[in-house]
């Protein structure tokens, strides 16, 4: 794709006209291109098999839209394709929506829908829809994108918090708080010479081995906003379970580790976009451990606790052998030590 | 007292009867048998019961002798008793043919005090080291003058059914003596003999005995000579032993137990062994030989090498002396000094039962000495230091636990509970005019630590006899121990402000109403009703509200609980604000190999940066700009070691204030740190910094008192919070403020420390329920 790098979004690119064609044709149509797509039409229309569908939205809104690790565009594909994946649905179709801010860089643009395009295809899934709307300086930031997907559930996979049951452990695919921090270091200008990258990645490949070969995994759930504290919460809560937590085999890599002590911020706060968590049956998650152990996006999975009988909280067994009460994160938190 | 009648007697003598009701501490104190004895020597014949409600005697006798009988029971009661309520009623003669002790009544109101636990007392010592004696060796030797009580007391009244003693059948000689009204152990509880009682047992971290009743002393020194770990029961808990003098063995328990830093108490022989290794004056020996036996924290004396390992960076040692036979048994052998620290890991709440001993002990101790009597309350050793010859309590707890501090209120109130802070914790219940404040509760930001607070109030509730229906708690938002409030039923939560609690405590201790006080607030952290955290307060008011007038300015925090963690994060942040570019430059120059860019960048971004204005922050600013502490490893740590290099005497009395500004009501320290920035680049010792730094602190207070006061007043200031346990300054305003005609009001039974809010809190609740805002 050829493009100017000083030529900028205009309003003009919003009113249907002939920028708006130009923009179309040259930026968004080539990257996402596919049979369904291409057909240009009102509304893409495909068959499908009989079963179950799972249907999950998300607007993504980020500061900085560039980061390490990647960028709003893969974050807008990952992030869908993830909700859907761990509600254990084969994700197949995306739309995707952009308000674009008057003065956005096309360059810019470019270089999102071409992630976008990329990791869609790693992820295997189409972008079968789509829309653009131009707003004046100001009125949003950059770039906004809402991304839809349309995912296939297997006739056998079953999963839900009702099934999840005292003994069960739980697993996380690799290290925690990646992607939150990445963000937070690039939006903050801490002036930290720091190599945490975001984790942003599709998980649906790697799930779906996973959901053919164990049929004991109860639940999954992607760490995104509020960290692995925040979504375990919800899940103890929403199964009036309580869920411990062992703090020593949290995986936490060293660079995460040491900024997020001198920043005072705790990684079990923060956000992933590659990272979920499971719950299985005990008998089978050894050998759980192990397989995602082998799938490159597993490679540092652990397991870091299990399911008891409770009723709604999490615990974390620190290394200082005490035990934390684990709540959703309300605002920072202040100095209690007098 | 009431008069109701009073009938002649057939013999025609001027004989009556009396009904006396006496509450207070007056059980498990050798009450029954002394009120027994004094009634034989004043010819009166009737009968003592124990109850719920109190002790009840029925008294028969010529009049005279009965008002002999009344008034040595009231003015000369056994030393361990506390008379709170003394009613007499005069009634019809009845005709009793002699004086009993009458078995306990459970039936009425729960009024009667459970006694604190108290020290050996002299005569059993001597029966546990006379060969002769049946009590010879035994380690849970004890009479009606000491002994366990509020740690073996499960129910009141407190009689040996309701005790941790309740599995032990006593045998013929105890029952004996127990029964005989002339025998020092005439109905004391816990009365126990190597026959009948509690015996202990060494263990390996197995739990497998290695050693029993006849060899356990051996077989202990043995394996402290060879410097090993050994988890000890005491009283109100497991301790953690090892020789004092062997310095690899304080290494490895520092290491095992997870205390890199926090001195370690010690246990020694006797007083004259404590002199052999630091100063001890009239009062500091009488406090440690007192009933209470608390550690006391005294000087060491210079030139005699004990081992770094005990207290790093410190001058001082806290020092306690045996308090149960099994302690005094125990330095009958080769040792002078024991280490005798906490038996728990890290900050967890100490381990009291022998299952959860040799899970939670089992790897840090090698060998677990424990015994078969129950530990009912967990009880942490007090602890307390002499300033200015009073004693000041920082630990409040073994020995003086649950004896009541008596405040100002009329009945009837309702029953008012404190939750207390977070750190040091320590709950307290108020019961009309007596505030119960529990033992130490120690750090409940854990699951660990709630569940101790939480049981412990059921406990306590129960001896005390009262459900609270008004409960009062620390507005901070973060703090567990409002989630606790939260959780128990009552008519009302009354939320209240961290320093305002530290003042009220400090007014209720000393017997103020309602009645409007200066008070000067100086701590580390404490949640403000703008938002922010205090700690530099320098208020007017009362229980139901303050106006804070003078403080010190804020800094931000470089990664909140990061920067108290870490005072040189502060002292950057201290620099940053106060003395902009240069401040900036020192900083870089005296934290070279710290992440400055990156803690500048927090600072003047404000990123996770809350602003503090707490004293203790200042402090630790200081102590790490001198270079003192860089790290805290145990809270106050940095203002702890500070405060001890100050020159105290002549030498001090030369150094002149750093100066500074106080504007509207705002302290800016910028012109002191700047000076102490060039003390310090001109090589001045650090001990002069230091004394500079605490005189302008003094000043500084004394100059706002002054100004408030003329505006005001007002004469009285209430000196409370964490900071005023540095001796130097609490001694140096105290007198100040005194020799200037202002009344300073401070603490004496409480601490000054968190361990000391809760009192504030339910004076707060009370004062605020009386005017009705809550
Ligand atoms: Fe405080
Ligand atoms: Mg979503
Ligand atoms: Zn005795
Ligand atoms: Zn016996």
């Amino acid at each position: 794709m050829s493009t100017n790098e000083n030529e900028l979004i205009l309003l003009a690119h919003g009113d249907g006209g002939l920028l708006t064609h130009q923009l179309l044709e040259k930026y968004f149509l080539p990257g996402f291109s596919n049979e369904l797509l291409d057909e240009l039409s009102d509304a893409s229309v495909f068959s499908m098999q009989e079963g179950r569908l799972a249907v999950s939205t998300d607007s993504f809104v980020v500061d900085p839209i560039f980061f390490p690790g990647g960028n709003i565009g893969k974050l807008a594909v990952c992030g869908t394709v993830n909700d859907i994946a761990v509600s254990g649905a084969r994700p197949l179709y995306l739309t995707a929506s952009f308000i674009l801010e008057e003065g956005l860089p096309l360059g810019e643009l470019a270089r999102i829908v071409a992630s976008m395009s990329d990791t869609a295809v790693k992820a295997g899934v189409k972008i079968i829809a789509g829309d653009t709307k131009v707003v004046g300086r100001g009125q949003a930031d950059k770039i906004f994108i809402t991304t839809t997907g349309i995912g296939l559930l297997p006739p056998q996979v079953n999963l839900g918090y009702r099934r999840l049951k005292p003994g069960d452990k739980v697993l996380v695919n690799g290290s925690l708080g990646n992607h939150g921090l990445a963000i937070l270091l690039q939006r903050e200008t801490l002036g930290l010479d720091s190599k945490v990258e975001s984790d942003c990645a599709p998980l649906n490949l790697i799930i779906e081995k996973l959901l053919k070969r164990f049929k004991s995994i109860k639940i999954m759930r992607d760490l995104t906003r509020g960290g692995l504290a925040t979504n375990a919460k919800e899940i103890a809560q929403s199964a009036r379970v309580d869920i411990w937590l062992d703090e020593q085999s949290l995986p936490v890599d060293d660079s995460v580790r040491g900024v997020t002590e001198l920043l005072g911020l705790d990684p079990l706060y923060l956000a992933n976009e590659g990272k979920f968590l499971i719950a299985a049956a005990a008998d089978e998650a050894a050998d759980l451990l192990d397989f995602m152990k082998k799938d490159s996006l597993g490679e540092n999975s652990r397991l870091i606790g299990e399911v008891r009988a409770g009723s709604g909280n999490v615990y974390l067994k620190t290394a200082l052998g005490g035990t934390r009460k684990i709540n959703m994160l309300a605002s920072a938190p202040l100095p209690r030590i007098c | 007292m009431a008069v109701i009648t009073q009938d002649l007697n057939p013999k025609g003598k001027n004989i009556t009867r009396y009904h006396i009701v006496i509450k207070g501490v007056v059980q498990g104190v050798g009450f029954r048998p002394f009120v027994y004895n004094l009634a034989r020597r004043w010819k009166i014949n009737g009968s003592v019961l124990n109850s719920a409600g109190g002790v009840i005697i029925e008294a028969e006798g010529e009049e005279a002798n009965l008002t002999g009988f009344s008034n040595e029971l009231k003015d000369n009661p056994p030393k361990l008793a506390l008379i709170t309520g003394y009613k007499l009623y005069q009634l019809p003669y009845r005709g009793y043919a002699d004086f009993q002790i009458l078995s306990s009544d459970t039936a009425l109101d729960k009024e009667a005090l459970v006694p604190p636990d108290v020290a050996t007392c002299p005569a059993c010592l001597e029966d546990v080291s006379d060969p002769a004696d049946r009590h010879y060796n035994y380690p849970f030797t004890n009479c009606t003058n000491c002994g366990p009580r509020f740690t073996i007391t499960r129910e009141i009244p407190y009689d040996r059914p309701y005790t941790a003693m309740a599995s032990f059948q006593m045998c013929g000689d105890c029952s004996g003596e127990y029964n005989n009204p002339a025998d020092r152990r005439f109905h004391a509880q816990p009365v126990a003999c190597p026959f009948c009682g509690p015996q202990v047992e060494l263990v390996d971290r197995r739990g497998i005995k290695v050693a029993g009743r006849e060899n356990w002393l051996q077989a202990c020194w043995d394996l402290l000579q060879d410097g090993k770990i050994l988890a000890f029961k005491g009283l109100g808990g497991f301790h953690l032993t090892c020789d004092a003098m062997n310095s690899k063995a304080l290494e490895v328990l520092r290491q095992r137990k997870g205390r890199e830093c926090k001195p370690f108490a010690v246990m020694c022989r006797d007083l004259r062994t404590v002199e052999k290794y630091c100063r001890a004056n009239e009062d500091e020996a009488k406090l440690l030989s007192s009933l209470q036996a608390p550690i006391v924290i005294l000087a060491r004396k210079p030139g005699y090498l004990l081992p770094k390992e005990l207290a790093p960076g410190l001058k001082t040692l806290g020092v306690m002396l045996p308090y149960t036979p099994l302690h005094y048994l125990l330095f009958t052998g080769p040792f002078d000094l024991l280490v005798m620290t906490s038996g728990n890991y890290s900050s967890l709440p100490l381990v009291k039962d022998n299952d959860r001993a040799l899970d939670e002990l089992g790897e840090i101790a090698d060998y677990l000495l424990w015994h078969n009597r129950d530990i009912v309350n967990r009880c942490d050793d007090s602890l307390a230091r002499v300033i200015d010859g009073g004693t000041h309590i920082l630990r409040r707890s073994r020995g003086y636990v649950p004896h009541p501090v008596a405040v100002r209120r009329d009945a009837p109130a309702p029953v008012i509970l404190g939750v207390g802070g977070e750190m040091k914790n320590s709950f307290c219940l108020l019961k009309r005019d007596q505030a119960f404040m529990s033992q130490y509760i120690g750090e409940i930001d854990c699951l660990e630590g709630e569940e101790n607070l939480f049981s412990s109030l059921i406990n306590f509730q129960r001896l005390i006899g009262v459900t609270p229906e008004i409960v009062a708690y620390d507005m901070h938002p973060g703090y567990a121990s409002a989630e606790v409030a939260r959780r128990i039923p009552a008519l009302h939560l009354v939320e209240t402000q961290h320093h305002h609690a530290h003042f009220a405590g400090c007014l209720a201790e000393n017997g103020i109403e309602d009645e409007e006080v200066i008070g000067v607030i100086l701590d580390g952290t404490g949640y403000g009703t703008d938002g922010t955290l205090w700690g530099f307060e320098i208020i007017t008011g009362g229980y139901t509200g303050f106006n804070r007038l003078c403080h010190l300015a804020a800094v931000p925090l470089p990664g909140g609980e990061a920067a108290i963690r870490q005072p040189w994060r502060t002292a950057v942040s201290y620099l940053h604000t106060f003395l902009g570019g240069a401040g900036k430059q020192a900083a870089r120059e005296i934290f070279k190999d710290k992440e400055l860019p990156l803690i500048e960048k927090m600072i003047e971004k404000g990123f996770n940066a809350p602003l503090s204005s707490g004293c203790g922050r200042l402090f630790d600013a200081v102590s790490a700009i001198l270079g003192i502490c860089l790290e805290n490893h145990y809270e106050g740590q940095a203002a702890v070691e500070l405060g001890e290099i100050v020159l105290a005497g002549a030498e001090g009395d030369l150094l002149s204030p750093y100066p500074y500004a106080i504007k509207e009501g705002i302290i800016n320290p910028g012109e002191m740190l700047a000076e102490i920035i060039k003390d310090r680049s001109d090589h001045t010792p650090v001990e002069i910094i230091a004394t500079r730094f605490h005189k302008t602190l003094v000043k500084i207070i004394f100059e706002a008192v002054r100004e408030i006061s003329r505006r005001t007043g007002l004469k009285k200031v209430a000196l409370s919070g964490g900071t005023w346990q540095n001796p130097y300054l609490f001694q140096s305003v105290k007198n100040l403020l005194a020799a200037n005609g202002y009344q300073p009001l401070y603490h004496r039974q409480v601490p000054a420390n968190d361990g000391g809010i809760a009192l504030g809190q339910v004076m707060i609740a009370h004062w605020r329920w009386l005017k009705k805002c809550v």
